[in-house]
């Protein structure tokens, strides 16, 4: 009778931690769960936001073309990147297209200063608040984007979560990477 | 970023606790004070052969957990108040208005920046003060609920990369959950206060010969009731005092650490440092109450009643741009942790799980800026518009141009143009808004707030000196005077018809 109850005891036991194990165990594929799907969210957001820059740049276009008659090159320009970005298909392309479409629209708006007529029109400085905050949007996505993986990651690889993440095989984020390579350069110090 | 997030969290809870214990202990004094219960041991047997005086104790008991039921029963009434109406009970009392993209695109797209910069689940909505004074909060018990508020002298005043810098702060209150955590620390120390009130009003009534039974003159034991009595007055002392330290240190830290948030997540420190400069130089004063006053991002009562140490609700301004300024070369939760120690002396203001974080890059300062500060009258006629839009203003174009501004209770059917003093029609001139609207999507016609001449009005809420001329300026432009011997709370515009409310 003894022996019986002892044995249930000891099941009891048993079980009772597999169930904990378990539970701990789910807790934590959750997190890996919630935290990859953080980084796919992230990602989305960085495509919205090209999208959305690549819509605006017709209007754009529309708009300046009254204006700048002398700077046919520079619309052409902006056309023609965002003409690649939109066609690109490899990460790395798509990057370098990119980077060349915001390189276009910064000169644009460098440019409009010298238009005194441009610069008073409503629709072009909408156009330009839209465009900016575009341009930032994008830097804070792939910022937030960067952050997500960099969590993502931790988990992974830190101890308990490696142990889950090997089993269910989590595979670690790749990072953004800055394709410029003036903002990549880093600053040379010298100590003396 | 989440280890922070997670840290405040705990750290936000056991606080709590912190203040919840403080207020249950007095609710338990001041409840054995009032309410002696005698568990008369002793009873029939009257020549004292068994004495139980350690007994006597128990009668506080009874007493001090009714004192506790009581002071939870405050508190949970007013946290249920605070946790499902807050959010709308600061922003009706700061009168701020909701907005949409159309009103402000640029607030609009910074709120939307900070959004994604910092992996809110979704966008707060975005209110506007009408008033030139410069200041903003955040309110709402959760992201889901959030919102941003800042005033109309903030758009006016502020470039972008500024708002950006304030915009930043508030969200990060949001992230940090602080809103509803301070809202929660400032009711308990306002039931602490409240409790502690009455036992002092007792302890007065009871010392001018009021009613013996306060006095613990019970016949036998009354010598804990008296130790009861002493330490409930220590208490009622304490307390109160205790409550505020605790809410204005967590107050001021809240602020430090939303300033390191904004660092985070704009990448651009300047940005909040800037504005934190105009905003200290700003001289203009926004009409707040005390209780509502440490939400804000700097504290509107500062000029009034400026207090620094240990009851300033926020840390000095000078002190804030200083560690804002000092951060070069990169920004993180670590950075800010060392410039907060250099600037400000010892203290762990981040959880250590936040400090892991590898130092991200600065940004270049917005190239708009430059360009902007010379269109700086725009920016404010731009503000000035939104906010009588917000306030039902219409706007009429005058043929030569001009355009001329009526407030919501103009009746008549024509107005003089003051530049050109033609005669300019309601009905035939076109209404039209404000001139910076953004015309990349086609907008529909700007909203009409509702018409001015009922009084379905949200009423205007005033701070009230009691005993004084006052001048109250409604919404609606018309000014109401108020006698010394007015006392009602609230009073109507003889103009509009809409209430006006004494805080």
């Amino acid at each position: 009778m003894i022996i019986v109850s002892m044995l249930f005891l000891v099941l009891a036991v048993i079980g009772g931690g597999a169930l904990l194990v378990f539970l701990w165990g789910a807790g934590i594929y959750n997190g890996l769960v919630r935290a990859r799907n953080a980084v796919k969210n992230a990602w989305s957001q960085i495509d919205v936001q090209l999208k959305r820059r690549h819509d605006l740049i017709p209007n754009l276009i529309e708009t300046c073309k009254g204006y700048m008659a002398h700077e046919r090159d520079t619309l052409e320009n902006i056309t023609k990147a965002r003409n690649l970005a939109m066609g690109a298909q490899s990460v790395g392309e798509h990057a370098r297209a990119e980077s060349q479409l915001g390189q276009a629209l910064s000169n644009i708006f460098a440019v409009a200063e010298n238009y005194p007529d441009l610069k008073a029109n409503t629709n072009f400085l909408a156009l330009q608040e839209e465009l900016t905050s575009t341009e930032n949007k994008i830097g804070f996505a792939r910022q937030a984007y960067n952050d997500q993986a960099m969590h993502l990651n931790n988990k992974i690889e830190m101890f308990p979560g490696s142990l889950v993440a090997g089993v269910f095989n989590f595979e670690a984020a790749e990072f953004f990477e800055i394709e410029d390579a003036a903002e990549r350069a880093v600053p040379k110090v010298s100590f003396s | 970023m989440w280890e922070l997030i997670r840290a405040n969290k705990r750290r936000s809870v056991a606080l709590l606790l912190l203040m919840l214990a403080l207020m249950l202990s007095l609710g338990f004094v001041i409840g054995a004070a009032l309410f002696p219960v005698s568990f008369n041991l002793n009873y029939g047997d009257p020549y004292g052969r068994h004495a139980y005086p350690a007994m006597d104790w128990l009668s506080v008991l009874p007493g001090g957990l009714l004192g506790m039921a009581v002071a939870s029963v405050i508190w949970a009434v007013q946290a249920m108040v605070a946790y499902f109406r807050g959010g709308a009970i600061l922003l009706s009392l700061s009168g701020a208005k909701p907005i949409e993209k159309a009103d402000h695109p640029r607030l609009f797209n910074v709120v939307e920046e900070m959004t994604i910069a910092s992996s809110l689940g979704k966008m707060p909505r975005v209110y506007v003060m009408d008033d030139m004074a410069m200041n903003a909060f955040a309110a709402g018990r959760d992201p889901d609920t959030a919102c941003v508020a800042v005033t109309a002298g903030l758009l006016a005043r502020l470039n972008r990369d500024e708002l950006q810098g304030v915009v930043a702060h508030e969200i990060s209150h949001i992230v940090n959950r602080d809103v509803l955590f301070m809202t929660m620390i400032s009711i308990m120390a306002g039931t602490v206060v409240m409790l502690s009130e009455v036992v002092l009003r007792m302890f007065r009534h009871g010392l001018h010969g009021g009613n013996a039974r306060y006095r613990g003159g019970k016949k036998g034991g009354g010598g804990a009731q008296v130790i009861v009595l002493v330490i409930a007055l220590v208490f009622a002392l304490l307390a109160p005092l205790l409550a505020q330290l605790i809410y204005f240190a967590v107050s001021r830290k809240r602020e430090y650490l939303a300033d390191a948030g904004a660092a985070v997540y704009t990448r651009f420190p300047g940005g909040l440092a800037g504005a934190l400069e105009k905003i200290g130089a700003d001289t203009h004063q926004l009409v707040v109450s005390k209780a509502t006053a440490p939400m804000y991002i700097v504290n509107p009562l500062q000029g009034a009643r400026a207090f620094h140490g240990f009851f300033a609700t926020h840390p000095p301004l000078e002190e804030r741009i200083q560690i804002l300024r000092s951060l070069a070369g990169g920004v993180s939760y670590a950075k800010y942790q060392t410039a907060y120690n250099q600037v400000h002396g010892k203290g762990q203001l981040i959880p250590q799980s936040g400090l892991a974080v590898a130092a991200a890059p600065l940004r270049a300062a917005d190239p708009g800026n430059a360009a902007q500060a010379g269109a700086s009258h725009n920016q404010f006629r731009e503000a000035g518009d939104l906010a009588r839009n917000l306030n039902g203003f219409r706007f009429l174009s005058c043929a030569c141009g001009a355009r001329i501004k009526l407030p919501p209770a103009f009746a008549m059917q024509a107005v003089q143009c003051p530049r050109c003093h033609a005669g300019v029609a309601l009905s035939a001139a076109r209404e039209n808004a404000p001139v910076t609207q953004p015309s990349a999507t086609p907008r529909t016609p700007p909203r009409r707030r509702k018409p001015a001449s009922s009084s379905a009005h949200a009423p205007l809420m005033a701070q009230r000196n009691a005993g004084a001329w006052q001048s109250v300026q409604c919404a609606c432009g018309a000014v109401k005077n108020v006698a010394p011997s007015f006392e009602m709370s609230q009073t109507v515009c003889a103009q509009c018809g809409r209430e006006i409310h004494f805080m």
